[in-house]
């Protein structure tokens, strides 16, 4: 019961995209569509997983004063191994998200997880919290790509049910600012109870 | 472990060296899916805008500076059409990449967008099926027009609220054009000196 919370904390309590408000470059500009959002969202979440569960293999054998670069490095590899299997296997995928995805490596919320997660907890739980906040961010990233897709081209997952354009702003920049400030006050009206 | 300078080089020193070996071994596993997955979209791009063919032969050249690549179709020997690897500096963000179709009497046949950054629900419209680009030069030999956006007097119709991804999609095809000799009429327009934004 308690592995499973710590899932669902990273998808509802923890929410990296609603609640923690981390990894906001990304969020904005990949989100110009649910599939692009899913996308991007899976790639962090692989990358997610494989760190917190090496850092906290390792995190007993880092002196503390050059953890952060070390966590850095771990995290920049699993990067770019993600990269070369999106442009081996998913060449699709890649030639949208490609520019996105090595910034990965600065994603805070990786960062974030490694420091404030995976340091201090064992490999199981490391492993579980980054399935969840990988799902929680993945999950967020769909419903704001979905949302700036339906208003701004008329369009779901790429099935257009309109003819003609939609909202144009809400697949530019502004609109993702708009779309995810009202997701925003949303998602913390519906979990404040 | 205590943060001594021993202790700390050592650990990043292991730590980095396992990183790029595990980074070096992925990429030796999938360099050969990556070379194939790149030729199988040029491929694909190449069967799009050609007629039907059986071989090809690529030479590389350069007009303006901006390296083109032709491929040359043939069916039993003969050319059957021309495929053309072009690119444009003058997008609205970043460089566009395109490969132009032409039959073997240097008419249109199809123009496939390889890469681009153009903004979404604008510019990137070009790579919808029967924009109006492409539309406007279809089956059209480009030497006989006027190569250029309405706009500018030409006698392409340009994407709405795109005309500098229009012009600069003009300046790709007009360059794949004159890549196999042909000389084109119009002014593309795509220059820098124009400051308006795409909105």
């Amino acid at each position: 019961m308690k592995k499973l919370n710590i899932i669902l904390s990273g998808i509802v309590k923890n929410n990296p995209t609603f609640v923690l408000l981390l990894g906001m470059c990304p969020t904005l500009g990949t989100t110009t569509s649910a599939l692009n959002g899913a996308g991007m969202g899976a790639a962090t979440m692989a990358v997610l997983v494989l760190s917190n569960v090496v850092i906290s293999m390792v995190k007993n054998l880092i002196p503390s004063k050059v953890r952060i670069p070390a966590y850095i490095v771990i995290i920049a590899a699993f990067v770019t191994i993600v990269e070369l299997c999106m442009r081996a296997y998913l060449p699709d995928l890649y030639k949208t998200l490609g520019v996105f995805i090595p910034l990965i490596v600065v994603n805070c919320i990786i960062l974030g997880r490694a420091e404030g997660f995976a340091a201090k907890n064992g490999v199981v739980d490391s492993a579980l919290d980054g399935v969840g906040i990988g799902l929680g961010f993945t999950l967020s990233l769909t419903v704001v790509g979905a949302v700036r897709e339906i208003l701004g081209s008329g369009a779901i997952f790429g099935h257009k049910f309109i003819t003609g354009d939609g909202m144009l702003i809400f697949v530019l920049a502004p609109g993702a600012f708009l779309v995810l400030g009202y997701l925003m006050v949303l998602f913390n009206k519906l979990t404040s109870k | 472990m205590k943060n001594t300078l021993l202790n700390m080089v050592l650990v990043l020193g292991a730590i980095t060296l396992l990183a790029s070996a595990g980074v070096g071994y992925v990429y030796k596993v999938t360099e050969e899916p990556i070379k194939l997955a790149s030729q199988a979209a040029v491929m694909a791009a190449l069967a799009e805008v050609l007629p039907p063919f059986d071989s090809t032969s690529v030479s590389e050249i350069a007009v303006d500076d901006i390296p083109v690549v032709v491929n040359t179709a043939t069916q039993d020997g003969e050319v059957v059409g021309y495929a053309v690897e072009t690119a444009t500096k003058n997008g609205f963000s970043g460089e566009i990449r395109l490969m132009v179709g032409f039959d073997a009497q240097l008419r249109v046949v199809g123009v496939k967008v390889l890469q681009h950054a153009e903004t979404p629900g604008l510019g990137d419209k070009m790579t919808e099926e029967g924009n109006p680009l492409f539309a406007s030069v279809r089956d059209k030999n480009l030497g006989e027009m006027n190569l250029s956006v309405a706009k500018d007097g030409g006698d392409v119709d340009a994407l709405t609220a795109a005309t500098i991804t229009s012009r600069a999609w003009v300046d790709a095809v007009g360059r794949a054009f004159r890549a196999l000799g042909g000389s084109v009429d119009g002014s593309t327009g795509a220059t820098s000196n124009v400051k308006s934004t795409e909105l």
